[in-house]
């Protein structure tokens, strides 16, 4: 499939760009997308404001009331009304730690991709256009990375890092509360890492492409620095293919995050992300409170769907074969 | 030919080398081994004789030699956890993966290929439609939500397949194989399909897209000016063409398979090398973990070198980057 | 090709649901079973842990047994008898042969003993009163004490006998170094006289026993049974455990999820049995360090403090716990030793009441008016709902100031990280197999007790300690008991938090019953 996206008109202003564009008609002519960029901008806009809108604050312990814990929600017989959504094995509110536990997995898969695209678009852009020994170091990289799956290498670098923390503490160090902060680091580090290769490839594939056009080889002749021309000219026309890869990546990182955290491996169960209590919940299943794990599924998916309907969207819509 | 194949040797060798000394570097970023094999107790000297015995105070180039020599040799030492050769460990496991990985893997090809084919031929109908929303679905369906929900409908409320384990299995001495039982057979039902799922997805979605490409080039379009049948033309040379690119990726896929079974394991508590190596993550387990790391990048580097080399075999004058296509596939 | 799989596996019983579960009443049987976590070793004498003695047990015989009521009866031994003061002489039981054939005299027992009493074994507190084991002759046996022992013959019903010659082949006559995590043949072979002979460990995995047709109690401790084979499966999660029960797949899982037992019990081909277990859970809080190991405080050791110790104490609302995550399954604990073992007393077992206010203003006094920061350090697979007891202690002691950081870890980590004292502020489960109060103070109470972590120290409470194993007056004992207790609960190193109540789920035609130590006896096992 075409990585190059040859669609860089200079307009008047960018709104009317935008509303112009193909890409805002093909947006307005599918309901279904409408529809998922709205969740989508919803489950921002609520991770944004959590700590603004949520009822309750479910990663302080001293506020959680033990004694509600197991409230079904609040149409059931039993539930209250504090509760919309019932609360879990700690008396933890459903509702707040679902606002809470998006506003884990988009931080950790917005944070994961920036981090996989910035390593991937610097080496994808440097590799295309110096070529040589950075092309070669840099495919090789990408290649050794391709070989081990982004799961495997998380789940490495997670269980390294327990390692160290081990013995930091057993060292003396004191480690309070960083470990909730540590595991969230080691989740972005870890599934963001993973996933440079698939930048690096279509970047460098579109510098290529890009390089031999008439106009980078006009502005080389006339002495133009070449991180100019990379920053200037070329980075601008491999960002619709990024994009594509970039949303795509979120919908997966957050999968792996939840993954992760279901394993039992990502953010502990005092600042439950939604793949954490989807773990938690599994144990009442069966005993009748399906709630504390049939929210958070329900929470993954529709944000997983969403942008992956987003992505597949953008991906049609960016390429002009296929329309 | 030769020198091709040569140098794809020589860059897999050294991709081996790389991932070996990633494994290596763990060992040595995990901190000293000597602590987790003693106790508190024992007496600097006590330690000094065994780091010694250990070869810890070797040059680290030697140790890394050392590493590397005994991999070769399919040995990585003895696991911090159970205390016997890793290798015999993921020998032992070894059959429940690859069983199960084996399964799912022709699930999503026998799956994934004909649907993806459905929908390239047939791009706007409503079952093409239908089926890319619900293959997407698929794809946003996290392995665990999947697995979760099976055994609850399958094993508890209607009690037809088992939700744990691999059932009955029979010992060929060097293999134990669930394939000669039908309870082997039962529990490998749920593990396979949702490890499969996910696979399943992306080959149908390749598979239209590559169909989608092929039906817009000249030969096929040459091909209905002449006033072949459709089905000549869809089945005899479009498939056929779209075939080659897919299966270079589904076998590439494979590897992944190994990997992602470590969660399907995990839920249907399938005693593989999956359950085995997420244990050794949470007791930091490194000789596990190391030889885990080093055993898929072996499985991957071999598929792609084949899958390269078959490339060459066939049409020599392919300059192929699979490496694109894989970027191209998640 | 050898078969390991058995006649009516589930991909029999599946296929015919019903048919499986009732056409083979009376018929001899498999039994499956699973549980949350793996014995730990098969050594007999290398790990003092529940889960890993109830499968030693299955495959190895001690001097005495226990019944379904635990109390005692003839094992290897026939008779016992005190022939002085501290003097105890056991009668062998005759024609009794090993797993693989040796015959099993009193050189066997001398040999077990000196294991049990080496460095590296974890039994050595059931066995220190031992001065010296002598051969009388081939079946008879005479154990020495270091001064009179009336509870010896309770203590060594944990003692399992290995044969000597076995042993000596394969170089196992020390125990296995846990700790430090040494492998030896005895890890996963065994070679004992019990009631099943083992056909395939896979640690973590699998483990399989047969019947031994021949052990020598079937029809003097119990009827032969009809199982003929055991299958054993470590089921870490345990939604897969209840799964597994309720989809019929086994047939006895040992620790369903107590906020699972209505579920099974309304399913008619599963039952619930239940029984109040002799387990207490509760905090240690290390008093003996300088400082914590990991703590804001720093240059002093705040559990140091009485006042912090009742603090948290009355911080810990343990009704609700009992209420909430124990499903009401559980009974709240005074002291850390349960109804059963001697030495227990209701009065005893009183709590400080729950005082959130109180607690505030004893951390005050103490110096922390706002609290301070600690680590608490949980296992996650070993007692019922053990890390979601501790996050609810996180949030109720969150309530008077002090944040506690969990740190929840699989048992083999966290016993390992307590053995290596490397834990401040940890849970413990404590159960008594010996039913004397003794067995707690030796272990848990006395200075040099191997799993007091809390570093408690206490001039009178060691002697007690010493005195109450040699002490044959009962009143004079009950005494010395009764004042250890005194010591003990007044400390508050330990903040006691419930005694556990034991619930199985069964298949509703395997009748076992259900033992107060929660270590099923599979050789009493029947299929109706």
């Amino acid at each position: 499939m075409a990585t190059e996206p040859d669609i860089d008109v200079r307009a008047p202003s960018l709104l009317a760009r935008a509303r112009d564009s193909d890409l805002w008609f093909s947006f307005t002519r599918s309901p279904v997308v409408v529809v998922a960029a709205s969740v989508t901008a919803l489950y921002f806009l609520a991770a944004l404001l959590a700590p603004l809108i949520s009822p309750h604050n479910p990663f302080d312990p001293g506020s959680l009331v033990y004694s509600d814990a197991f409230t079904p929600p609040a149409w059931v017989e039993g539930g209250q009304a504090t509760y919309l959504l019932g609360t879990d094995d700690q008396g933890r509110d459903i509702l707040s730690t679902l606002i809470y536990g998006a506003r884990i997995s988009l931080l950790v898969g917005f944070a994961a991709v920036m981090l996989s695209a910035v390593i991937g678009i610097t080496l994808g852009i440097l590799a295309g256009y110096l070529g040589g020994i950075v092309e070669t170091i840099t495919m090789r990289a990408a290649d050794v990375q391709l070989t081990v799956p982004g799961i495997l290498v998380a789940l490495m670098i997670d269980g390294v890092v327990r390692i160290k923390l081990k013995e930091w503490s057993a060292g003396g160090g004191f480690i309070g509360d960083m470990h909730e902060t540590i595991s969230l680091f080691v989740l972005i580090f870890a599934i963001g890492l993973s996933d440079w290769p698939q930048y690096a490839r279509v970047v460098r594939g579109a510098t290529m492409v890009e390089k031999g056009k008439e106009y980078v080889q006009a502005a080389k002749v006339i002495g133009v620095h070449p991180l100019f021309i990379m920053i200037r000219h070329i980075l601008p026309n491999v960002l619709g293919p990024v994009l594509v890869l970039a949303t795509i990546g979120l919908a997966l990182a957050i999968i792996a995050e939840a993954t992760l955290s279901f394993l039992g491996v990502g953010m502990p169960p005092t600042t439950p992300s939604l793949g954490t209590l989807i773990r938690i919940g599994n144990n009442f299943l069966f005993s009748g409170e399906w709630w504390i794990t049939f929210f958070p599924c329900i929470a993954l998916i529709l944000l997983v769907l969403s942008v992956n309907l987003l992505g597949d969207w953008l991906r049609d819509a960016l390429n002009p074969k296929l329309r | 030919m030769l020198s091709y194949v040569i140098r794809r040797l020589i860059q897999a060798a050294i991709v081996m080398l790389v991932v070996a000394f990633v494994s290596f570097s763990m060992f040595t970023f995990a901190g000293d081994p000597v602590n987790n094999m003693v106790g508190q107790e024992a007496s600097q000297e006590d330690r000094e004789l065994l780091r010694e015995r250990l070869g810890l105070n070797d040059p680290f180039i030697v140790q890394f030699g050392r590493f590397v020599v005994n991999a070769v040799q399919g040995q990585f030492g003895l696991s911090y956890q159970l205390q016997r050769p890793v290798e015999d460990l993921i020998a032992e496991r070894m059959p429940a993966t690859l069983e199960l990985v084996a399964v799912s893997a022709v699930l999503a090809l026998a799956v994934g290929i004909p649907f993806g084919v459905m929908c390239g031929i047939n791009r706007d109908g409503w079952f093409s439609r239908t089926l890319l929303t619900v293959s997407l679905v698929g794809v946003s369906l996290p392995t665990f939500v999947i697995g979760i929900f099976m055994i609850y409908l399958f094993s508890v409320t209607w009690g037809l397949l088992p939700s744990f384990g691999r059932g009955p299995t029979v010992d060929l001495g060097w293999w134990s194989t669930g394939f000669l039982t039908t309870g082997g057979w039962l529990a490998l039902i749920m593990p396979s399909i949702t490890l499969s799922l996910f696979q399943t997805t992306l080959i149908l979605r390749l598979v239209r897209a590559e169909m989608l490409e092929v039906m817009r080039t000249d030969y096929i379009k040459f091909g209905r000016a002449r006033g072949l049948s459709n089905k000549a033309i869809n089945f005899g040379h479009a498939l056929r063409n779209t075939l080659v690119p897919v299966i270079t990726i589904a076998g590439l896929n494979i590897g992944s398979l190994i990997a992602f079974s470590i969660i399907t394991e995990t839920v249907f508590n399938w005693p593989g090398m999956g359950l085995l190596f997420i244990k050794a993550v949470e007791f930091a387990d490194v000789p596990i973990m190391a030889a885990y790391l080093v055993m898929v990048a072996f499985v991957f580097v071999v598929i792609n070198l084949v899958v390269d080399l078959l490339y060459f075999a066939v049409d020599p004058r392919l300059k192929i980057d699979t490496g694109a296509a894989v970027g191209r596939l998640s | 090709m050898k078969m390991t799989s058995y006649a009516l596996g589930f991909g029999l019983a599946v296929a015919s649901a019903t048919a499986g579960l009732t056409a083979t009443s009376a018929d001899a049987k498999p039994l499956r079973w699973a549980s949350q976590g793996d014995a730990l070793t098969l050594d007999p004498h290398a790990q003092n842990e529940g889960p890993t003695s109830t499968m030693i047990s299955q495959m190895y015989d001690s001097l005495i047994l226990r019944d379904a009521e635990l109390k005692k009866i003839p094992g290897l031994a026939t008779s016992w008898s005190a022939v002085e003061p501290s003097v105890w002489e056991f009668k062998l039981r005759e024609g009794v042969t090993f797993h693989e054939g040796q015959p099993f005299t009193a050189d066997d027992v001398v040999f077990s003993f000196n294991r049990a009493l080496s460095e590296t074994s974890d039994f050595k507190n059931y066995v220190n009163s031992i001065e010296e084991v002598k051969k009388v002759d081939d079946f008879t046996v005479r154990i020495t004490t270091k001064g009179p022992n009336p509870i010896l013959p309770d203590q060594i019903t944990s003692i399992r006998i290995m044969d000597e010659e076995w042993s000596r082949e394969h170089g196992v006559e020390k125990p296995q170094d846990y700790a430090s995590q040494e492998e030896t043949f005895a890890v996963r072979n065994t070679n004992g006289t019990g009631p099943f002979i083992l056909t395939q460990r896979d640690p973590g995995i699998e483990t399989k026993l047969k019947v031994n047709d021949g052990w020598w109690g079937w029809g003097v401790t119990d009827p032969k049974t009809n199982v003929t084979e055991v299958t054993y499966t470590p089921v870490a999660n345990a939604s897969t455990r209840v799964a597994a029960l309720l989809s019929g797949e086994v047939d006895y899982v040992l620790d369903p999820p107590l906020q699972d037992l209505k579920r099974i019990d309304a399913q008619p081909n599963l039952k619930v049995e239940q029984i109040n277990q002799i387990r207490t859970i509760f905090y240690g809080l290390d008093v003996g360090a300088d400082q914590l190991r990991n703590s804001s405080v720093t240059g002093k050791n705040p559990f140091q403090d009485p006042k912090v110790r009742e603090a948290m104490y009355k911080a810990i609302d343990v009704e609700a716990i009992k209420a909430k995550t124990m499903r009401g399954l559980s009974f709240p604990a005074g002291i850390i030793t349960s109804p059963g073992v001697h030495g227990f007393t209701e009065d005893l077992d009183a709590r400080l009441p729950y005082d959130v206010d109180a607690a505030r203003s004893l951390l005050a006094e103490a110096g922390y008016p706002d609290g301070f920061e600690i680590h608490l350090d949980c296992p996650n697979n070993r007692s019922n709902n053990d890390e979601a007891i501790c996050q609810a202690t996180v949030g109720m002691l969150a309530q008077i100031g002090i944040k506690a950081n969990l740190n929840a870890r699989p048992k083999s980590i966290h016993f390992k990280a307590l053995q290596n004292k490397e834990s401040d502020f940890y849970m413990l489960g404590w159960g008594v197999p010996t039913l004397d109060s003794h067995y707690v103070f030796s272990y848990l109470g006395a200075s040099d007790g191997s799993w007091n972590f809390t570093n408690f120290s206490d001039a009178r409470l060691d002697e007690l300690t010493d005195a109450m194993e040699v002490e044959t007056d009962s009143a004079k004992r009950d005494a010395m008991i009764a004042e250890a207790w005194d010591i003990l609960k007044a400390s508050n190193v330990y903040l006691p938090l419930h005694h556990q109540v034991i619930a199985w789920g069964l298949n509703a035609d395997l009748e076992l019953p259900i033992v107060p130590n929660d270590s099923p006896a599979l050789r009493m096992a029947m299929w109706k």
